[in-house]
């Protein structure tokens, strides 16, 4: 889960890391009011869970409140990277003197938090990596000892940068990726201001979603993910679907093979209607599934695609039944049930609807992508 | 990891719904369970077999090879603790959505006593006709046979297809190694792959990979020195960017994890990367002759 910038920066400061004063507003009237108790000059920033607001236009330095009013003006309600940017954080500007990158993330390949840190900041880090990789120290931990001073000494002097409590401010970003199960908090532009002292100009953090059963408060204060409204109702429903642009609708169990599913489509000159996972714990929900994947306007045929491991396909198959006899669709379904239960499933599926399964999954695509060509040249 | 017939297995979290029916499974599969755990059940027995309050208990009063996973996903940092420090050298952990830094904590106390780990959020291993560990259909004779291909999988779901598919095209499987679907797992692509090149039962090697993290790039390096033929599938390459799959691990951010990237790692290691699961008959026949 993603955080904005004002959301973000209050763990920073949690753990002992300064961050300039500021205030978050949803109007051009707020953020001249904030301006005004906070004095000028001010920096007002466009807040959306994504970088690059910068290079979109959505951060702007202005010295006075009504220059305040017209960027917050021109800020609220831009688009950026798909989001629409609802409050601006209007912050004192401050005398910078030098920019750094810092970070904490859980990395995959050494199974373990890395710290990093650039003198260079004020770029993204894959800049940084690819332009002046000897420039960016990474520091892998290990989890059991946490991350010591010493060794935030040792990285800096191998970039030559101890000036300071540099040193400090990492140990204490490393604090806070751990007591708020980060995946990743970033801080760029980390600035030395022109009297010495650092402060954190920006923060990225995004939240474990693992780590959100036991951080609810924190996960409250974090921005939902943009959800279509079928997506949403799934979520509700505890399934996984992910709408996406296409004409089949699918029904299958298991990430790995949904993904698949979807994969043979398209290697087939098809297009999917959907993600939807209903393996695992969900392999109940068949019925509330097929009402979401049958509810989305552009579906014009169904491929039901089970391989029964974990979750048995005589189940889902009965609750897909259950479904189907209730809602009467009329679209054309295609099917390929296989694995634990197939017997029972497909017994059941000649009884109740009168259909056998094909007998590959590659044979069920390429039947269903004909049903939808048909479809789409008759409509 | 691989398991065999001998292995002695402790499962944690034996007295639960999940936990009891597919211990059960197990056993009549003939896995050798010989314990399970539950603090408040501590004592009596279950499924046939003790069960004891911690894996230190169990070890002293019975001993044990692997330990199994069904454990709710919070609680699997000290369940995974105990375990190690009872002396278990090898852990299977099928929990889905154990927080990242729960798993990087117990994979460091793995690592420190010298134990390995598959998972989180396998769906486990089989060796065909011999045993079982997780929740995979290995009694399904149409989907398990013994044979001479290693299979390896980031997906339960997925790698009971191919298995199938295997099985259809007259092969059997030496294992079956699930590896998990969660961005950090303690046996990685690669890992399972030194495994089963240095298996004297497995002749070839079925690798299906998934979009997100470079685990598959990882492994491409190796299979070109290896001597036994390697086959792999990737699954997500119709997948739009930034969205999680299902998987928390399949997720592609920029142009990290990408199919592409994959796929020609794969290629220019020389591995055949299959558009269709439905092709994994023809690619081994004309691999293996």
């Amino acid at each position: 889960m993603n955080f904005e910038e004002h959301a973000a920066k209050p763990l920073l400061q949690a753990a002992g890391i300064a961050i300039p004063r500021g205030r978050l507003a949803r109007s051009a009237g707020e953020a001249a009011a904030a301006a005004t108790a906070l004095g000028v000059p001010v920096v007002v920033k466009a807040q959306a869970p994504t970088g690059k607001r910068g290079k979109a236009g959505g951060i702007r330095t202005v010295d006075d409140t009504r220059a305040v009013r017209e960027a917050a003006r021109a800020i609220l309600g831009m688009e950026i990277a798909g989001h629409r940017v609802e409050a601006v954080l209007v912050e004192e500007q401050m005398q910078v003197a030098a920019e750094y990158y810092a970070a904490v993330l859980s990395d995959a390949a050494s199974k373990g938090p890395l710290v990093m840190f650039s003198p260079e900041g004020g770029m993204d880090v894959e800049e940084i990596a690819a332009s002046m990789p000897d420039r960016l120290g990474q520091a892998p931990v290990d989890i059991l000892h946490g991350f010591t001073l010493d060794a935030a000494h040792e990285m800096l002097e191998g970039l030559g940068a101890e000036e300071g409590p540099l040193a400090e401010t990492l140990v204490a970003l490393y604090r806070a990726y751990r007591d708020n199960d980060a995946e990743l908090l970033e801080v760029n532009p980390l600035a030395r201001l022109a009297d010495g002292r650092l402060v954190a100009l920006d923060c990225k953090f995004v939240l474990d979603d693992s780590g959100i059963q036991r951080r609810q408060e924190l996960a409250g204060r974090g921005s939902p993910e943009t959800l279509t409204a079928l997506e949403a109702r799934a979520r509700a429903l505890g399934l996984r679907y992910i709408e996406l642009d296409g004409d089949i609708g699918v029904l299958a169990n298991g990430a790995g093979l949904t993904m698949t599913t979807m994969d043979v489509i398209a290697h087939h000159g098809g297009q999917p209607a959907n993600f939807i996972e209903i393996g695992g714990a969900a392999y109940t929900k068949a019925k509330p599934a097929l009402e979401l994947v049958l509810d989305n306007p552009r579906v014009k045929c169904l491929l039901v695609n089970f391989c029964g491991a974990f979750a048995r396909t005589d189940v889902m198959t009965g609750g897909l039944l259950d479904a189907w006899e209730a809602l009467k669709p009329t679209v054309p379904v295609f099917f390929s049930v296989r694995g634990t239960g197939s017997t029972e499933a497909r017994e059941v599926l000649r009884e109740r609807l009168g259909v056998s399964p094909y007998e590959t999954m590659d044979g069920a695509i390429v039947a269903a992508i004909a049903a939808a060509r048909d479809a789409g040249a008759s409509s | 990891m691989i398991v065999r017939g001998a292995d002695r297995v402790l499962v944690q979290g034996i007295t639960g719904r999940q936990g009891t029916y597919w211990a059960e499974r197990m056993q009549a599969y003939g896995t050798g369970i010989v314990a399970g755990l539950n603090p408040k059940k501590a004592g009596t027995e279950h499924c046939g077999v003790p069960v004891f309050a911690t894996a230190r208990d169990a070890m002293r009063e019975v001993g044990f090879d692997i330990s199994v996973f069904f454990i709710p996903p919070l609680s699997v940092r000290a369940a995974a603790q105990d375990a190690i420090e009872a002396g278990c050298r090898r852990l299977v952990i099928l929990t889905e959505h154990v927080p990242v830094q729960d798993v990087m904590e117990l994979l460091a106390m793995a690592r420190a006593n010298g134990a390995a780990v598959v998972g989180p959020n396998t769906a486990g291993l089989v060796t065909p006709s011999e045993c079982f560990v997780g929740f995979m259909p290995a009694f399904e004779r149409d989907i398990f046979r013994p044979g001479g291909v290693g299979v390896i999988s980031r997906s339960g779901s997925l790698g009971t297809l191919f298995c199938l598919n295997l099985v259809q095209a007259g092969f059997g499987q030496s294992a079956f190694i699930g590896i998990g679907g969660d961005p950090i797992v303690g046996t990685t692509t690669l890992d399972a792959l030194q495994l089963l090149d240095a298996d004297d039962r497995t002749d070839a090697i079925m690798m299906i990979g998934e979009i997100g993290g470079t685990m598959e790039e990882d492994a491409a390096e190796d299979a070109r020195a290896m001597s036994k033929p390697v086959v792999a599938y990737i699954a997500g390459r119709a997948s739009p960017p930034g969205k999680k799959m299902g998987h928390a691990g399949a997720i592609v951010m920029g142009d990290k994890g990408t199919y592409a990237s994959k796929r020609k790692a794969l290629e220019a290691a020389g591995v055949e990367v299959l558009d269709t699961p439905s092709e994994v008959g023809r690619a081994l026949q004309a691999t293996l002759g």
